[in-house]
């Protein structure tokens, strides 16, 4: 056995903990000496007992904001391989449709946002329409871009033993696009969130509630800070575990063989 | 031309004579010239027997990639024309056995296992698993890589990736293997324990291969008739037989004609590397 300081996966746990600990501590006792009022800055301890008192309504809105995201997230993915795999079909459909992908990607979801709310009357639809925006992007770009990085040699192999298009794809290119798809994968289970929030937060200010967003904005009107962090705790603690659940995806996926999961394997 | 040494006339073991077997690949004055006008090859004649070991070896830019990838119907010649097995390419396929191609780079797929890899011609070819599969054990048995079936190609060393790839080639029973440069980025004793193995599989098998090599030593070593090349354009320089008793060991590696064959086919390839030796032909 080996010391616990020594032990790789204790001290990555461990550390950042001890960080985010220390920092609390220090924001509390902060607040507590400084005699900030609540209403201007909240003590760590203000925001648990919040999110303890509010926490049916917050939970319901959590549920709201997640399904949203799930969804987009889930479109996103799908969508956004489809459209990898017929932009790899030709690059005559790669070249003429790849510029209105990057028009989607730099327009500004929130200046879009409301045009969508108004378009579309279901709220849950409108809201995930625009996170779905949000997240196509990188799962387009790094799937197109996996799928052309096919290693040459290998490809003249296929070539060489007359593989149909088809057998090509699904052993050769599918595979190879994997590390890149996984990449994708993290970049938009983050913007899904992020897409899912800023909607509602369009959608709020239009008197549309709904979700963690809504949360946030009301807790502003009633000037009721502690809810607003514990609100943004709960979005900010979604993202991680995302994070984290596409992290995990990933490792299971090519911790067999690709080299940005091996390091960790070890 | 001669083999440089009389052969030894009290040695049984000898291979019979190429002229003796009906050929596998006539190249019959095939020429290539490609697109942007370069002259890759000069027309070129040449017969390679049934079971011979053909070594192609020479200067870079003398085209011997250029006449490999020929043979293996990958490009076709600007005149001149190829047979296999006095037909057309198709001729390399009786059998159900074909063609095996061996790259410099091993080439495996990373995401796969060593079997996976070596079955992938098979399932390109649409072979059934049952018939697949012992097949694959068997060409991974002849590599001796069997205890590393189940591992994936960065576990392997280079050595061993090779041979994962020159069991990939063996487990299609090809009638013809080809094999470009397949060991020169790898060490020196990696690389002559795999020709050892070379020779004894090549020897097992009958099996017709035309190798491209830049080692004098791995030329004598494994042919049995290497044909050197020149450039400008890429030529027939001249050709060497290596009549030796098979399969060839470390002891042939040691004696004294085997360094004679090494002395003889350097001279050469200085020779078919002088500017003079170029434009000889019209």
């Amino acid at each position: 056995m080996k010391p616990l300081l020594q032990s790789e996966t204790f001290v990555r746990i461990a550390a950042p903990l001890a960080v985010g600990v220390a920092l609390l501590a220090v924001w509390e006792i902060g607040c507590r000496l400084g005699s900030i009022p609540v209403y201007l800055f909240p003590k760590p301890s203000d925001i648990l007992a919040s999110l303890i008192k509010n926490g049916p309504s917050l939970l319901r809105a959590l549920l709201i904001t997640l399904r949203i995201t799930l969804q987009a997230f889930a479109a996103a993915v799908v969508l956004g391989t489809l459209i990898a795999f017929m932009f790899v079909q030709s690059r005559a459909i790669e070249v003429s449709l790849f510029p209105y992908a990057v028009l989607l990607q730099v327009t500004p979801i929130v200046a879009i946002a409301p045009l969508i709310i108004i378009l579309v009357k279901n709220t849950q639809l409108s809201l995930t329409v625009c996170a779905t925006l949000v997240a196509l992007f990188p799962i387009i770009s790094n799937t197109t871009l996996g799928l052309r990085s096919v290693d040459p040699g290998l490809a003249s192999y296929f070539r060489m033993n007359r593989a149909s298009r088809l057998k090509t794809l699904v052993r050769l290119r599918i595979p190879g696009a994997l590390p890149y798809f996984f990449g994708g994968l993290r970049i938009s289970s983050g913007l899904a969130l992020i897409g899912a929030v800023v909607a509602e937060f369009v959608a709020g200010t239009g008197g549309r509630s709904s979700g963690l967003a809504y949360e946030i904005l009301d807790a502003g009107f009633q000037l009721d800070i502690p809810r607003m962090f514990a609100a943004l705790f709960l979005i900010t603690v979604t993202g991680v575990l995302l994070f984290g659940a596409m992290v995990g995806l990933s490792k299971l996926a090519l911790s067999n063989w690709h080299e940005s999961e091996i390091g960790a394997e070890a | 031309m001669n083999a440089p040494l009389p052969s030894d006339p009290l040695d049984a073991h000898t291979t019979r004579r190429a002229a003796d077997r009906p050929p596998a690949v006539e190249v019959l004055s095939a020429e290539k010239i490609f697109a942007n006008g370069t002259r890759a090859l000069a027309p070129i004649d040449l017969t390679i027997a049934e079971g011979e070991f053909l070594t192609l070896i020479g200067p870079s830019g003398c085209g011997k990639s250029t006449l490999l990838k020929l043979i293996a119907n990958l490009i076709q010649p600007s005149d001149g024309r190829i047979l296999w097995w006095r037909g057309d390419f198709g001729q390399v396929g009786q059998g159900g056995r074909g063609l095996a191609f061996v790259f410099q780079e091993p080439t495996l797929m990373p995401w796969a296992r060593v079997d996976a890899n070596v079955r992938l011609p098979l399932d390109l070819a649409d072979v059934p698993r049952g018939k697949a599969d012992p097949r694959v054990s068997d060409a991974l048995a002849r590599v001796g890589l069997s205890a590393f079936a189940r591992h994936f190609p960065r576990q392997l060393s280079g050595g061993m990736k090779m041979r994962v790839s020159i069991a990939r080639a063996l487990a299609t029973d090809p009638n013809l293997l080809l094999m470009d440069e397949p060991f020169g980025a790898l060490d020196e004793f990696t690389r002559n324990k795999l020709d050892d193995d070379l020779v004894k599989l090549w020897w097992e098998r009958k099996l017709t291969t035309v190798f491209v090599t830049h080692s004098i030593y791995e030329a004598v070593f494994l042919s049995t008739r290497i044909v050197v090349l020149a450039a400008n354009p890429g030529r027939i320089f001249r050709t060497m037989t290596i009549d030796e008793p098979q399969p060839r060991s470390q002891d042939f590696r040691d004696s004294a004609r085997f360094a004679a064959y090494c002395r003889e086919l350097s001279t050469w390839l200085a020779e078919a590397s002088l500017p003079s030796a170029s434009g000889v032909t019209p």
